[in-house]
């Protein structure tokens, strides 16, 4: 039996760590990458509590949750794509306009 | 300290490190394969939360299929460790990065210890063995959960048109010829089938 605070304090930790690559790192794949570390750190905490209620609405919501990030990364990729074409850097400081 | 918490604890362990060394990482193909390993350690405490079918849901489409999206933007685009990403920042903006996720943390640190519940019953043969197999998730899914479900996939549909009208590459002809209206028609139909 572990403590739902567990679970929780995973969660949040791994939360920290997203927000802090989104913030510190300067390469887009990266910063990327850890917006889908924090959307499963969302995941994690809604499966904790759906296993303490009991009921398996938490699993469906991730679900979707999961449909929504992938929808994400296929759109988010295919920009990051795009920019690179024209401005030939991931360096998130070079993007500083939105018209070229 | 019970064998649960034992898999709990190495589980969140590795889980931490890999998502910790991933924003380490220079180089972007490693980066991927440490959010890979975080991600497995996630798959496994969600099993141990009863979550079997979510737990391969996370690996088959994350691991599987994100994240080799992701490996397939990294090598397309030739990325390889860049000096430049790894510039040091100023002062400032190292005191503002860091004190915004450390806040974040500790606001949080602070909501969760105020939450009062009873231990999570862990491990998949539980009071109710069929929590979280394919076939309570499905039946949730298809009956009360249907119109969200509907709609997602209308968005994964409109999220695959956008990302190829997206990442089509412009031909450069039209813009050249751009004497002949005619051939500026046409041109765009030629690309799309080529």
């Amino acid at each position: 039996m572990v403590p739902i605070h567990a679970y929780l304090m995973l969660a949040m930790i791994l939360f920290g760590i997203g927000a802090f690559g989104v913030l510190v790192s300067r390469n887009v794949i990266v910063m990327f990458m850890s917006v889908e570390l924090m959307l499963n750190a969302a995941n994690l905490v809604l499966i904790a509590f759906s296993r303490a209620l009991g009921v398996v609405d938490g699993h469906v919501f991730v679900f979707l949750v999961l449909a929504v990030a992938a929808a994400e990364a296929a759109v988010g990729l295919a920009m990051i794509i795009t920019i690179y074409r024209n401005r030939e850097t991931i360096n998130i400081d070079r993007y500083n306009l939105l018209k070229w | 300290m019970t064998l649960d918490y034992a898999i709990f604890l190495i589980s969140a362990a590795v889980a931490v490190f890999g998502a910790t060394m991933m924003i380490m990482q220079r180089n972007p193909v490693a980066s991927v394969l440490y959010l890979i390993l975080s991600l497995v350690a996630q798959a496994v405490v969600y099993v141990q939360l009863g979550a079997l079918f979510l737990g391969a849901i996370l690996i088959v489409v994350y691991a599987g299929a994100i994240l080799v999206l992701f490996l397939f933007v990294i090598m397309l685009l030739n990325l390889r460790s860049n000096p430049e990403l790894s510039a040091s920042l100023p002062p400032l903006g190292w005191f503002t990065k860091v004190a915004v996720p450390v806040l974040m943390v500790v606001e949080l640190y602070f909501v969760v210890d105020r939450v009062i519940w009873p231990p999570v019953p862990t491990g998949i043969v539980g009071k109710n063995p069929d929590f979280g197999s394919v076939e309570t998730v499905a039946t949730m899914m298809f009956t009360d959960y249907m119109y969200p479900l509907q709609l997602t996939g209308v968005l994964l549909l409109v999220a695959v048109v956008g990302a190829v009208v997206i990442a089509r590459r412009e031909s450069a002809e039209p813009r050249k010829t751009t004497a002949s209206p005619d051939n500026r028609n046409e041109q765009p139909i030629d690309t799309v089938a080529g």
